[in-house]
């Protein structure tokens, strides 16, 4: 595999000639695109700073698992988006594969843990402590789960550990894993009409703050090890006995040929970095506004030049 | 030689099948209770992990093996090359890709002139309302840019599962060995999950529109195959004697003879791959398709019910103009003139097209709306739709019925029949399956049946395999409950049958995923929620396999029925019903068929079956866990498959029907 993707760079490299070395190649640079609105408006954003310094740009719809592959291969140039918690594992195996380069972090920090939205407040005032959201897991049965309360974890193949930590620490709560982040919103959705309590996994930052005001659950903090180290944590017996780190990564990907191909482009993606104030504007202009993803990055572009022009330069 | 045991059934022979089967159904019972009682050893209740072997690392090493040392990765990333091209140029045809031969987009009124007249020409006014009307009412409602991008890969998908499809038809038909390597290579994909699609087809023809033109065709070939291989069989001798007296060549035969005598086979064909193209377009959106799938995805990921059930629409309302369009063009025989008609008279369609087609895109130079409507121009009542659908939620009566599924079907049947399928001891269960298919079909079915669960059960998967299979049980079960009685009322008069199977028309081409929200608004992430969605679908052939069943059952029969004085139900008990049954066994099979590709989608609701583990692989990196779990999934299709069939076949052989 190694050997392709080192072939396929040799071949990419002599086709240029050498003069043009230090110019970007006039291939299309493509741009994946997932099914989220800030991840979609942040690509096109992205997109629309390589065009303004004359690159070709393409985007393809791709799903947010497969893509690590996609741009191992260099069918996909780069990744904006990779969150610590629900690609860490795909992207570090593609690592491993060969072929894929991490170009940085952004200034953004994601959190992902238990979280409800405001209107569980009222019928469990002592939230957001864990302690208080256990004393009342009663409220948040289901005809499925008997007395015990319901959690809605996310895709098993996000890797919560929600089991574990029930485990761990001993709580009144049956895990369920819902299928897709579509089933998540379904879920909250459904709760709204009623103001039926409910707790699930949610992450930030992400349009559904806009939508569903509410909190994380506050766990015992994470201290490095907790995931590996019994001793780590309140349980003295378990893993997974505290909160998941509420400063995680979101890093930028790219094809490991990408740095010889478009040389300037690469050093634009090198210094591009948003904050999370940012991303949640940016998703507001497509969630909330009801703009085109690519209208929402034009509007984006014109209000913060400020922020942007210096990566160019 | 089986066949000919089973199409004369001796009565001893069909008592040892019989007993055969209750033999099995004893041994089952009895393995059962011994687990029950506790005195079942461990390793007859589930295979034990060590004696697994590990197909998924031996099944990677033949992959790797074939993409990199035998060049299968280099070919096929050189006709991706092709592919591409043509892709490009019909992207820039639709939507203005900046690609050679830069000339698009066609504007939106210029093609909606031309489906309506397209449409007229194929079958009046009708048609031609419904091909104009489909295109203007996408236009307004804001999506003509992501239609088209849909249409530009389906223009070039669907041409090329068409050109394979009657290649490989006429192959089949011409040489047996073909035909026998065919078949079973066609049920295998016909039964495989779509999901073990995705990953080959991203690494071998690159992600993007590339992948999903692949895909889709892939999906697509079958029936292009079956119907021409059929449509070639049925040409009369006569018609062939005719060929052969006047001289023709091999090729003219087949050109001058045989393919105009099969049209009408052939341009069946050519609808199903235009029904089974569209179906794919939201699926292929996870490798690169891009357009309404695409768009319906990210509508979905930020809770936009309203926006994605319009796209829903809109996909529908292609499919069906495309549909009716296409079986328009079936019923049509080709016209004949006088000697001596003008060329204007013989071609008038074809210039009023292209003078429309014109007059249109020059209007549109002069007047931008014409052109395109932009994102603020149009119609969309996204937002009011989301209300409408939170405010049916809400209705108290709703919340009533779904809470009482919930708390009775649910905790009451359904978990502890699932509960119960999972205490079932492994050779037990596959005991039973075997039962079944010695007592519906005959001794090679049930041979096969005991090949394909065996594997299941090596395959290490068997839990999993056994939630989806209690699933698509499940979910058939209630589909026949509740659908077969709709159908059997409507079957009776020609008006409801009609409405009942546009109803159907229209529940099969509605992306599933669409459904799959309200699914779990009404009724959380339970077993319930992934059956409900399962249902719709499996419920649709179901009915018209029933309605057509008891719609053929021949008059004769009925009369007799009348004449000997029949009331309505003992009619319909002991004349139609059993006349119909085994086109209704057909749907049936069908039925399972789509329960079992519906279930693994159903993962996006949440299940804890094949499915997921299947979503699971998509990361790349697991392409042999990925096969074996596909394979699992159409072994266990396949079981049912062969045994539903073969025993609709013996049924009809034995009523007499055609």
């Amino acid at each position: 595999m190694k050997k392709m993707t080192t072939a396929l760079t040799a071949g990419a490299l002599a086709f240029m000639p050498l003069a043009a070395f230090a110019e970007d190649s006039t291939d299309p640079i493509v741009i994946p695109i997932h099914n989220w609105s800030s991840q979609i408006v942040m690509s096109n954003v992205v997109g629309q700073i390589l065009e303004s310094r004359g690159n070709n740009v393409e985007f393809v719809t791709t799903d947010s698992q497969a893509v690590y592959e996609s741009v191992r291969l260099g069918d996909v140039t780069l990744e904006m988006e990779v969150w610590e918690g629900a690609f860490g594992a795909s992207f570090r195996a593609a690592m491993e594969k060969g072929g894929i380069v991490d170009v940085g972090d952004h200034d953004a920090v994601t959190r992902e843990d238990w979280w409800y939205p405001m209107w569980t407040k009222e019928a469990c005032p002592g939230l957001p402590a864990w302690e208080a959201l256990n004393a009342c897991a009663a409220i948040f049965a289901t005809a499925e789960t008997g007395d015990k309360g319901r959690y809605l974890d996310g895709p098993v193949d996000w890797l919560k550990h929600g089991q574990e930590r029930v485990a761990a620490l001993g709580m009144d709560f049956v895990v369920v894993n819902a299928g897709s982040a579509a089933a998540l919103w379904a879920e909250i959705g459904a709760a709204e009409a009623e103001k039926k309590p409910i707790v699930v996994f949610n992450w930030t930052p992400n349009f559904a703050e806009a939508v569903w005001p509410g909190e994380f659950v506050e766990f015992p903090e994470w201290v490095d090890g907790c995931d590996k180290d019994p001793a780590v944590g309140p349980n003295p017996d378990a893993l997974y006995d505290c909160g998941n780190p509420a400063t995680g990564y979101m890093k930028k990907a790219a094809w490991e040929g990408m740095e010889a191909k478009w040389p300037g482009a690469y050093a634009v993606l090198e210094k591009i970095s948003f904050t999370n104030p940012q991303i949640a504007q940016m998703a507001k202009l497509v969630d909330i506004d009801e703009m085109e993803p690519n209208e929402a990055a034009e509007e984006w572009l014109a209000n913060n030049k400020e922020i942007w022009e210096p990566w160019v330069k | 030689m089986s066949d000919a045991a089973t199409s004369v059934p001796s009565a001893g022979g069909n008592l040892t099948r019989k007993q055969a089967a209750l033999g099995l159904v004893c041994f089952s019972v009895l393995l059962t209770a011994l687990q029950y009682a506790g005195l079942l050893p461990a390793w007859l209740h589930r295979l034990p992990e060590t004696a697994v072997p590990n197909f998924a690392l031996w099944l990677d090493a033949i992959f790797n093996f074939v993409k990199d040392d035998m060049g299968l990765l280099t070919l096929t990333r050189f006709l991706t090359g092709g592919l591409e091209w043509l892709l490009d140029a019909s992207g820039n045809i639709f939507f203005g890709k900046r690609r050679w031969p830069n000339v698009g987009p066609i504007p939106w009124t210029a093609l909606a002139a031309v489906a309506a007249v397209i449409g007229y020409y194929l079958g009046g006014w009708r048609l031609a309302l419904l091909g104009g009307g489909t295109l203007v009412w996408t236009a307004l409602i804001g999506q003509w840019e992501i239609a088209m991008q849909t249409m530009s890969v389906l223009a070039i998908a669907a041409p090329l599962a068409f050109v394979i499809g009657l290649s490989l038809g006429i192959a089949a038909w011409k040489y047996a060995w073909v035909d026998f390597v065919i078949k079973p290579v066609l049920s295998v994909l016909q039964t495989l999950p779509f999901f073990t699609y995705l990953l080959p087809a991203v690494i071998f023809f690159k992600v993007g529109p590339t992948a999903g033109a692949v895909a889709t065709t892939i999906y697509a070939i079958p029936p292009m195959i079956l119907m021409t291989t059929l449509g070639l069989q049925k040409v009369s001798p006569e018609v062939v004697e005719a060929g052969k007296m006047s001289g023709c060549s091999k090729f003219q035969m087949l050109r001058h003879v045989y393919l105009p005598s099969a049209r009408t086979e052939i341009l069946v064909g050519v609808n199903q791959v235009i029904m089974l193209c569209l179906a794919m377009v939201v699926l292929t959106a996870f490798i690169g398709m891009p357009g309404l799938g695409a768009k319906l995805l990210a509508m979905m990921g930020s809770f936009k019910l309203g926006r994605s059930f319009e796209i829903g629409v809109t996909i529908v309302l292609l499919a069906v103009m495309l549909d009716r369009m296409s079986k328009a063009w079936v019923v049509k025989q080709p016209e004949h003139f006088e000697r001596g008609t003008p060329w204007w008279k013989r071609h008038q369609m074809l210039l009023l097209g292209a003078g429309l087609f014109v007059g249109f895109t020059l209007l549109s130079l002069v007047l931008p709306i014409a052109a395109e409507i932009g994102r603020k121009q149009d119609f969309s009542q996204g937002r009011e739709l989301d209300a409408m659908i939170k405010g049916f939620l809400a209705i108290e009566s709703v919340q009533a019925v779904t809470g009482f599924l919930r708390a009775f079907l649910n905790v009451k049947v359904l978990i502890p029949f699932r509960d119960f399928m999972l205490s079932l001891p492994t050779p037990a269960m596959i005991a039973l399956v075997v039962a079944f298919a010695m007592a519906l079909a005959g001794r090679k079915q049930a041979l096969y049946a005991l090949i394909f669960f065996s594997l299941v059960a090596l395959s290490g998967w068997w839990d999993r395999a056994i939630i989806t299979l209690y699933s698509v049980v499940s979910a058939v079960t209630l589909a026949a409950l509740i659908g077969l009685p709709i159908a059997i009322v409507a079957a009776r008069s020609q008006k409801w049958s009609v409405r009942v199977l546009l109803i159907c028309d229209t529940a099969q081409t509605f992306p599933s995923f669409v459904y799959l929200i309200p699914a779990i608004m009404l009724f959380g992430i339970t077993d319930i929620a992934v059956i409900f969605s399962i249902l719709i679908f499996a419920m649709v052939p179901l009915m018209r396999y029933t309605i057509e069943g008891l719609r053929t059952v021949p008059p004769e029969m009925t009369e007799a029925a009348d004449m000997s004085g029949a009331t309505r139900m003992q009619k319909l008990w002991n004349v139609q019903l059993p006349l119909a049954l085994p086109t209704m066994a057909i749907g049936f099979n069908q039925a399972i068929m789509f329960a079992f590709f519906m279930v693994i989608i159903a993962a996006f609701i949440g299940t804890q079956d094949l499915g997921q583990e299947l979503q699971r692989t998509l990361a790349g990196t697991d392409l042999g866990k990925n096969f074996v779990l596909g394979i699992c999934v159409s072994l266990m299709a396949l079981t049912f498959d062969l045994t539903i069939m073969k025993w609709a076949a013996d049924k009809k052989r034995a009523l007499g029907l055609p």
